[in-house]
């Protein structure tokens, strides 16, 4: 299990009137301080730590969660951001001594903009509300987290979200133009704007996928795109991991980049058939999923294209959606994936490295091997196209030696991805969960510069602490 | 200022700005040089540029990767990745001509400043494909933030804080960029409009519409829209035909075809339409696209302002008399946006805001970043800001 640190004692014995004094700023119900309202919130997507907080505050303005961040501030409390807590690095666990700020009440779509394509919204936005607004109209946002039914665009920001798109459309970073962002000292900015690339520090940037350590989001200005004249998928199935790689390098070769290309293993094609009755090919070791986007004649053509390149990598089988509904019968089970593994196994860690494509067959052969040298099982999911990969391992969460197994093995695979040139985490975020990995991928003078950056934006460290960055003895 | 050190080693930098940090001795930060003449002149006794740090250290094309070290001339890499039917995502553009210099510039200028053409629209910005850099922070300390794989949400992106910060957090020695394939052939819709409002909804309806468009500029002397597609060839026929068909009711517009329609971009990228004189000050406005008729309008009320619009109309290429006064009228016209002074003499650079102030509160936390890169506060001094 990974260290929290110890609360401050003066801070839990003045609990009562912390909560006395949140309550005059946010007035109403948006204050929880009850042990039984604040379960909900003790913990998110990472579910094996749990910590109730010391309170919880739902504000419904930007000036409401600036006065709430003033008074942390000034009383030096630890404060904790949360969307909509589906987090699966645990990038929203509380601390025993710390105000969670839920931004949930903030959810409305302030304008849509069709002219400049752009949308602003709160920070409680589901990222599928910001499509739902605008599809009526052809438009859509890009980045579609598998979470994207319940996640909030505010959580997306923190955490610079992904999906299965993001190899043609970009990750949040990609999407957005502007943001209200309130700091620990309670002062509320405006950075970027509803125009690209605003001179000066790349403020944008550095607070997308900043995990909550540098200040909270309280709107969002994100970029909408008309959507294509439609969308097919096909299925390719192949009989070795090896092949099923080599067709990938091959399509990215042949300069094709579909919308999505996904990739699963035989043990994900099997909890998946199980959980959609898509289909699947139940003899394969290796199946993509390849999406184009077009008229019927462009998507005809492309997906003729992907097909004469499987062809050369003998596939067992290969299956073109001819109708929109074959194509949604494709995905049932990708998107479904995390839940058909729930159904074999009821606890999974879901690991969120990423390694050059070009180490797909060995990185995955050693996983299949350390699966069996742990004893536990995995199903691989992943985005093919950009290396980013969703080993998820299987084990029993009431049996604590089971656990500690999983957690080790994850490690394991995550230390494999930074050997071949890879990353700890695509799109999951570091959170609680990779802090104590941070080591491997960085060097200290190098987690030093960016403990410097988020001490420039929050000097006491009260944003979000002991995630991202491994505790120093002294903390 | 003195002849620029160019150490040939990422090691060499590191020790001369270690160095320069204990003496708290400034040290102008450059690439080629080609864009001395933009933002604020730097004041220091010495210059270190990257130029000598040159060379692709690993090309991966099928992982759409490419790394090189800072001072390969942008050319070089274009070169490599068409040799694999690859490009630059961002278009970047080398302004040569524009910034009035014979050097070539390199990857790391290009991504120190952030620069992207016309493709900024549709496939992003120059820093939204920086995968992974190297670079040497103010204590003359070798750093790495990201990697060389596509998506990497590992710690804070300081990526994102280096492309943009014109060598003023670190002396970018490395980058690894995503790349794409080159498009198999592209196409213009050309339609000539009333005026910039016309014009300026013209690319609107096509940016809005389901055909892909990746480039979209207006020409303000005889007003023209300029709408590109690029794909495989027969989608460019498809595509094109289609979108002439939806912007009907603009006009009949002519398609102009790939070879020529890939030289008017570059033209576009290279903001030779702009037909800057070279005493001219050129500055460069981004606002929201239905904002960029009126800020060409107000500049036009102001002083004799020749005017290229890209990016749907957002992105505005302006020229004229490098005076303070048309300086303000810049500063006024993109209070809604943002505003880069790109081209003046030393004078005029160095008495007027380049770039827009910030917000006190914004401004102290550029202070303290800055201090935490760079505690000395040698990197380039005054690039950005007046200190």
């Amino acid at each position: 299990m990974i260290r929290l640190p110890d609360p401050k004692p003066g801070i839990l014995a003045k609990r009562d009137a912390i909560i006395a004094a949140l309550r005059a700023l946010v007035p109403g119900d948006g204050v929880i301080g009850e042990a039984i309202r604040l379960k909900p919130y003790e913990t998110d997507g990472l579910s094996a730590y749990r910590q109730p907080p010391l309170a919880v505050v739902l504000p419904r303005t930007t000036a409401e969660v600036a006065a709430v961040l003033r008074y942390c501030h000034q009383e030096g409390v630890r404060v904790i951001p949360r969307g909509a807590g589906t987090s699966l690095s645990g990038g929203a666990l509380p601390l025993a001594d710390a105000v969670v700020i839920g931004l949930m009440r903030m959810n409305r779509i302030l304008e849509v903009d069709y002219e400049n394509r752009l949308a602003v919204v709160e920070a409680g936005v589901t990222n599928i509300g910001i499509t739902q607004a605008v599809a009526g109209d052809g438009f859509f946002y890009a980045p579609d987290p598998s979470s994207q039914l319940a996640c909030m665009i505010g959580g997306n920001v923190m955490m610079n979200s992904g999906g299965a798109h993001c190899l043609k459309y970009g990750v949040t970073a990609n999407n957005l133009l502007g943001l209200t962002f309130v700091t620990i000292e309670g002062e509320v900015i405006r950075i970027g704007g509803e125009h690209l690339d605003a001179a000066g520090y790349d403020w944008l940037g550095i607070v997308t996928g900043s995990e909550g350590q540098l200040g909270l989001v309280t709107e969002v200005t994100v970029r909408i795109l008309r959507g294509p004249e439609g969308a097919r998928a096909m299925l390719a199935a192949f009989n070795g991991i090896e092949v099923a790689g080599a067709a990938v390098d091959a399509i990215i070769g042949a300069g094709v980049i579909p919308v999505a290309l996904e990739f699963m293993d035989r043990p994900c094609i099997h909890a998946c058939e199980a959980f959609a009755h898509a289909g699947y090919p139940l003899d394969a070791e290796a199946m993509l999923i390849i999406e184009v986007e077009g008229s019927v004649a462009e998507q005809d053509a492309l997906l003729g294209r992907i097909r004469d390149i499987c062809a050369r990598f003998d596939p067992i089988s290969m299956k073109v959606a001819q109708t929109p509904e074959e194509s949604l019968a494709i995905w049932k089970g990708r998107k479904g994936a995390f839940g058909a593994v729930g159904r074999i196994s009821p606890d999974y860690l879901c690991m969120d490295g990423t390694i050059p494509t070009g180490e797909l067959p060995r990185v995955l052969k050693r996983i299949g091997e350390m699966s069996a040298e742990y004893g536990l099982q995995v199903a691989n999911v992943f985005h093919a196209g950009d290396g980013n990969l969703h080993p998820l391992i299987m084990f029993d969460a009431n049996d604590p030696e089971s656990f500690h197994k999983a957690e080790t093995f994850g490690a394991d695979i995550l230390k494999l991805c930074v050997e071949v040139g890879g990353c700890l985490t695509g799109e999951h975020g570091v959170g609680i969960e990779k802090r104590d990995l941070m080591t491997v991928q960085f060097t200290e003078a190098e987690l030093d510069q960016q403990r410097a950056v988020k001490t420039a934006f929050d000097p006491q460290w009260l944003l979000n602490p002991a995630k991202v960055f491994p505790l120093k003895d002294a903390a | 200022m003195s002849a620029a050190l160019t150490p040939g080693n990422e090691a060499a930098i590191a020790a001369l700005v270690a160095e320069a940090a204990r003496h708290a001795e400034p040290i102008a930060v450059e690439g080629a040089g080609t864009k001395r003449a933009m933002l604020r002149p730097v004041q220091a006794a010495r210059t270190i540029s990257t130029r000598a740090l040159s060379g692709i250290t690993l090309h991966r094309p099928t992982e759409l990767i490419i790394s090189a070290r800072a001072g390969t001339p942008l050319a070089e890499i274009e070169a490599a990745l068409a040799a694999k039917g690859q490009m630059l995502i961002a278009e970047t553009p080398h302004l040569t001509t524009l910034m009035g210099v014979e050097a070539a510039p390199t990857i790391g200028g290009a991504v120190a400043a952030n620069l992207s053409g016309p493709r900024r629209i549709s496939g992003g910005a120059m820093r939204d494909h920086v995968m992974g850099i190297r670079f040497v922070n103010g204590s003359g300390e070798v750093l790495r933030s990201g990697g060389r794989v596509l998506k990497n949400v590992t710690g804070l992106d300081l990526c994102k804080l280096l492309a943009g910060s014109h060598g003023t957090l670190g002396i970018i020695t490395e980058v690894t960029l995503k790349v794409l394939p080159a498009p198999e052939a592209s196409a213009t819709l050309s339609l000539p409009v009333p005026d910039l409002e016309t014009g300026r909804r013209v690319l609107s309806a096509g940016l809005g519409s389901p055909f892909g468009v990746t480039g979209a500029a207006l020409l303000a002397d005889a007003p023209r829209a300029l709408l590109r597609i690029e794909d495989f060839s027969d989608s460019v026929a498809y595509r094109s035909e289609k979108l002439r068909e939806t912007l009907a009711e603009f006009g009949d517009a002519e398609i102009v075809p790939d070879a020529e329609s890939r030289a008017l971009w570059l033209a576009v990228r290279e903001a030779t339409p702009l037909g800057a004189a070279p005493s001219d000050a050129i500055w460069r406005v981004s606002v929201k696209p239905t904002e960029g008729p009126r800020v060409a309008a107000e500049l036009r009320a102001a002083f004799d302002a020749k005017l290229l619009l890209d990016w749907g109309g957002g992105l505005i290429w302006i020229a004229g008399p490098a005076t303070e006064g048309a300086h303000a009228a810049v500063m006024h016209a993109a209070d809604r946006g943002t505003f880069t002074l790109f081209r003046a003499p030393d004078a005029l650079r160095a008495a007027v805001a380049v770039i827009p102030p910030e917000p006190p509160p914004l401004a102290a936390i550029a202070r303290r970043v800055k201090a935490a890169l760079d505690p000395a506060g040698i990197l380039n001094p005054g690039r950005m800001r007046a200190a």
